[in-house]
């Protein structure tokens, strides 16, 4: 391997040099009828699952072929959007906020011609390479963190949880036969890249044990007061050990305190708290972005832990799935999960889906924790 | 011929769903094959390897990567990543395996010239492998080594004119949703502001000067496709102030079932005959909606612009023409003190490209000002305000205050009042005091 140099001089590193230039400007990679339309649309449909017709003021009409994709993508995969996107669409392509690829094609007759194309890619293994869906009433794809394919936090995987999830939902991917859509999150510790503190239904990794301490090197890996600042319950103070003869300066924990959010380990690596026991995964429910009808909302907490079950998971994709289908029974039109559980009430959302409620579930933690216990007596046996 | 043996992550390729596992295998035989005959700069099996690490991580429930460190390019302060993994003499194709983020095109619209270059420099300076895209809008090129950096930066900004995104307690990259280029819900060109601020702020966007993270997020509309009022310290939300505008042929269309509700959202299942009165009317958060005599009659001045009726009905209703964007403050996933939506902060704001949107970079800038100087280390600017209050945040913006920022008035009768806000000030005489009232 030899190196090939771009025309960097590390000996000169500011000569030629650019920054600070940003992105290039999206009005480069807009479709010819999405930039003589900008700004113009009247309306939209949704002609069948997967694709969407938007026609705009002047009687342009483009179809948008929607199709989900795993998000982690090789090179290999990127070129092959590049031929469907060559061949059918113009050479534009566009890739959502959920990790969706979107053609835009002219016709109905070419999007529907697209759309069999797509969902006939499949990987050597048989899974889709470009399914079809994620529109309306239904489930779209799930965005997510790095897990362990890439992170240095993570209590569980990222890539494969969604996989297994959206292989359990995914009839509700290529249809829209939902109350409204469902928008699935995933986030692979509490840190949250993925932000799914407001998601329909989220899958959140979690640690429970507190962190190991690794005295012998903590001093010279992190700044004690970093770390102990870290904690947000005051779990962690400065402290001394002797190993072998040797005083190290280190940290002392307090366990009781923990709440496992490993912002310690983040401030020091010294005090990992991984563990494939510990670790597992928190079910969050009843969040959304949305201004429609309500306002949005959290995720709550409806299944604290389960454990981790690498490559598939059966628990969890068992508890989501029981809770798709209930909600789908039971909701009305229009209304979200979240707005369905509050409806009929969360006493009721855990009887008929059948989850046990637990003392893991009643909040402890600081004033929010008040304004989610009942101060009345309206409740329901 | 695989590297290492995956039992579990083979699983991972049956069932419908695409599968990431397929995909890196994919991505080690064309590397293997090396039909091209590049000079790969980095090794050549690190898909291989990170396949074997991940094996690992199922096997035994634990992740193999380890802490960053301090990598990146000259002069920034974030854009990159550092990872390691923490069994290099296993996998020593991912022994050094660092993340580049990249500034996406806003809206991240492409072209294939465009993603045809971005992957030749990925393809020969780095694994292969990316995110399309990273949960805060960057273009994320998984796993190269240091050395490669430069180079990537280098061929980025030279033969692409594109900038590396942001990371650590920066302005990270900014994020918008499609807006006007194909919605036609947008109150505001989200991408053209997006892509303003994001030039505008370079400089925060590159070298950390901020207490913690900070993130801009642009939603045309109060549907909110890109989440900002839950995820971004600022978020910028299209909305309007005049009258719905009302098409009653298209209504009648609706009621009389020529054209799907919703879009055709619900098409999967058979819902009935589409009910105005019960899908619509009764459904209005501000009951200002009526539909009486063939007519449908928006009671605007009780409107919250929630978007229900419009989305039910895009033919027939279409939003406002006195649009500008709501502006919130402090979201936050629950990291560390739980988490927090974004407040309201200022009801209506015009979004005027002719001044280079300067109310908006004035109000930015005085928020940035009051949270560098109170904000403690990682703390998002949600939980400054928390601490400070809101008021305090109202002040340091220089909004005026406004009813529509609280969802109710205080609990609590604790109010700080300033000596200024009371009458003769908080001087007292005690000899004064002790002439009407004796020890």
């Amino acid at each position: 391997m030899a190196f090939i140099s771009s025309g960097y001089n590390p000996d000169k590193p500011m000569e030629g040099r650019i920054s600070d230039i940003g992105p290039r400007h999206f009005g480069e990679y807009l479709p010819p009828v999405i930039k003589k339309n900008f700004g113009k649309w009247d309306y939209h449909e949704i002609i069948e699952p997967g694709i969407l017709l938007h026609v705009a003021e002047s009687g342009d009409k483009t179809y948008t072929v929607r199709a989900g994709t795993a998000r982690l993508m090789s090179v290999t995969h990127i070129r092959e959007i590049c031929e469907i996107a060559d061949k059918f669409s113009g050479g534009y392509v566009r890739f959502t906020t959920r990790n969706n690829l979107e053609f835009q094609v002219e016709t109905e007759e070419a999007a529907k011609e697209l759309k069999t194309y797509l969902n006939g890619q499949t990987f050597p293994g048989g899974s889709h390479k470009f399914p079809v869906g994620g529109t309306g009433a239904g489930v779209t794809n799930i965005v997510h963190t790095q897990g362990w394919v890439h992170c240095h936090t993570p209590a569980t995987d990222a890539s494969g949880t969604v996989k297994a999830t959206m292989d359990v939902v995914f009839d509700d991917f290529q249809n829209m036969k939902l109350p409204a859509p469902v928008r699935i999150s995933m986030a692979c510790c509490l840190n949250m890249c993925g932000a799914v503190h407001c998601s329909d239904i989220a899958i959140l990794g979690i640690h429970r044990k507190p962190p190991i301490i690794d005295h012998q090197y903590l001093d010279n890996l992190c700044e004690i007061p970093l770390a102990v600042a870290a904690c947000p319950t005051g779990a962690v103070r400065p402290s001394k050990v002797e190993i072998d003869g040797e005083t190290y300066k280190t940290v002392a924990i307090k366990q009781e305190r923990c709440m496992f959010c490993g912002n310690c380990y983040t401030m020091c690596p010294s005090l990992p708290l991984s563990d494939g026991e510990g670790d597992g995964i928190a079910i969050m429910v009843g969040g959304k972005i949305s201004n429609r009808i309500t306002k949005p909302a959290f995720s709550k907490v409806v299944v604290p832990y389960v454990p981790n079950e690498p490559p598939r998971w059966p628990t969890m994709t068992k508890v989501i799935k029981k809770i798709l289908d209930t909600y789908a029974e039971d909701a009305n039109k229009y209304e979200r999960l979240g707005d369905w559980a509050n409806r009929i009430g969360w006493e009721r959302f855990f009887e008929k889906c059948e989850l046990p409620f637990t003392e893991h579930l009643i909040d402890d933690f600081r004033d929010p924790a008040y304004y989610t216990w009942r101060q009345t007596t309206q409740f329901k046996w | 011929m695989a590297k290492h043996k995956t039992p579990l992550l083979d699983q991972l390729e049956s069932g419908p769903w695409p599968s990431f596992v397929s995909d890196i295998k994919q991505e080690a035989d064309a590397r293997a094959k090396n039909e091209k005959g590049l000079d790969y700069q980095i090794p050549v099996d690190c898909p291989d390897d990170l396949l074997g690490v991940l094996e690992m991580s199922y096997t035994d429930g634990e992740t193999h990567w380890k802490h960053g460190g301090i990598v990146g390019v000259f002069g920034y302060g974030g854009g990159v990543i550092g990872r390691y993994c923490d069994q290099p003499q296993m996998f020593p194709g991912v022994a050094h395996f660092h993340t580049v983020r990249v500034a996406q095109p806003n809206g991240k619209w492409y072209n294939t010239e465009l993603l045809r270059n971005l992957i030749k420099i990925w393809e020969l300076r780095g694994s292969g492998l990316t995110n399309m895209h990273g949960a805060t809008g960057d273009i994320v090129f998984l796993g190269t080594t240091t050395p490669q950096l430069e180079e990537i930066f280098w061929e980025l900004t030279h033969d692409l004119e594109i900038d590396l995104g942001g990371s650590g307690s920066n302005l990270r990259t900014p994020a918008t949703c499609l807006g006007m280029s194909r919605c036609e819900y947008a109150c505001y060109d989200t991408q053209e502001l997006c892509y303003n601020l994001t030039q505008e702020y370079q400089d925060e966007l590159h070298r950390p000067a901020f207490p913690y993270k900070f993130k801009f997020k642009f939603d045309g509309c109060p549907n909110g496709c890109v989440a900002a009022i839950a995820r971004s310290d600022l978020s910028f939300i299209g909305t309007w102030k005049d009258p719905i505008k009302v098409d009653q042929e298209a209504v009648a269309a609706y009621v009389g079932g020529e054209i799907a509700p919703n879009a055709g959202a619900h098409a999967g299942r058979d819902w009935g005959a589409f009910d105005i009165q019960k899908e619509v009317v009764d459904l209005c958060p501000s009951n200002c909606i009526s539909y009486e005599d063939g007519k449908l009659a928006i009671d605007h001045k009780e409107c919250v612009r929630c978007m229900h009726c419009i989305n039910t009905m895009p033919r027939a209703l279409k939003v406002g023409d006195e649009r500008g964007c709501s502006v919130l403050c402090g979201a936050k996933a629950p990291i560390l003190d739980g988490p927090q939506m974004g407040s309201l902060l200022v009801p209506f704001m015009e979004v005027n490209k002719d001044d280079d949107y300067q109310a908006i970079k004035d109000l930015i800038e005085n928020i940035w000002d009051w949270w560098m100087e109170e904000g403690k280390n990682r703390e998002r600017i949600g939980e400054t305000m928390k601490r400070l209050g809101m008021a305090a945040l109202i002040d340091a913006a220089g909004v005026p205050v406004d009813a529509r920022q609280v969802q109710e008035p205080r609990h609590n009768p604790y109010i700080f009042w300033k000596a200024e806000d009371v009458e003769g000030g908080w001087d007292r005489d005690i000899n004064e005091f002790r002439k009407r009232h004796q020890r």
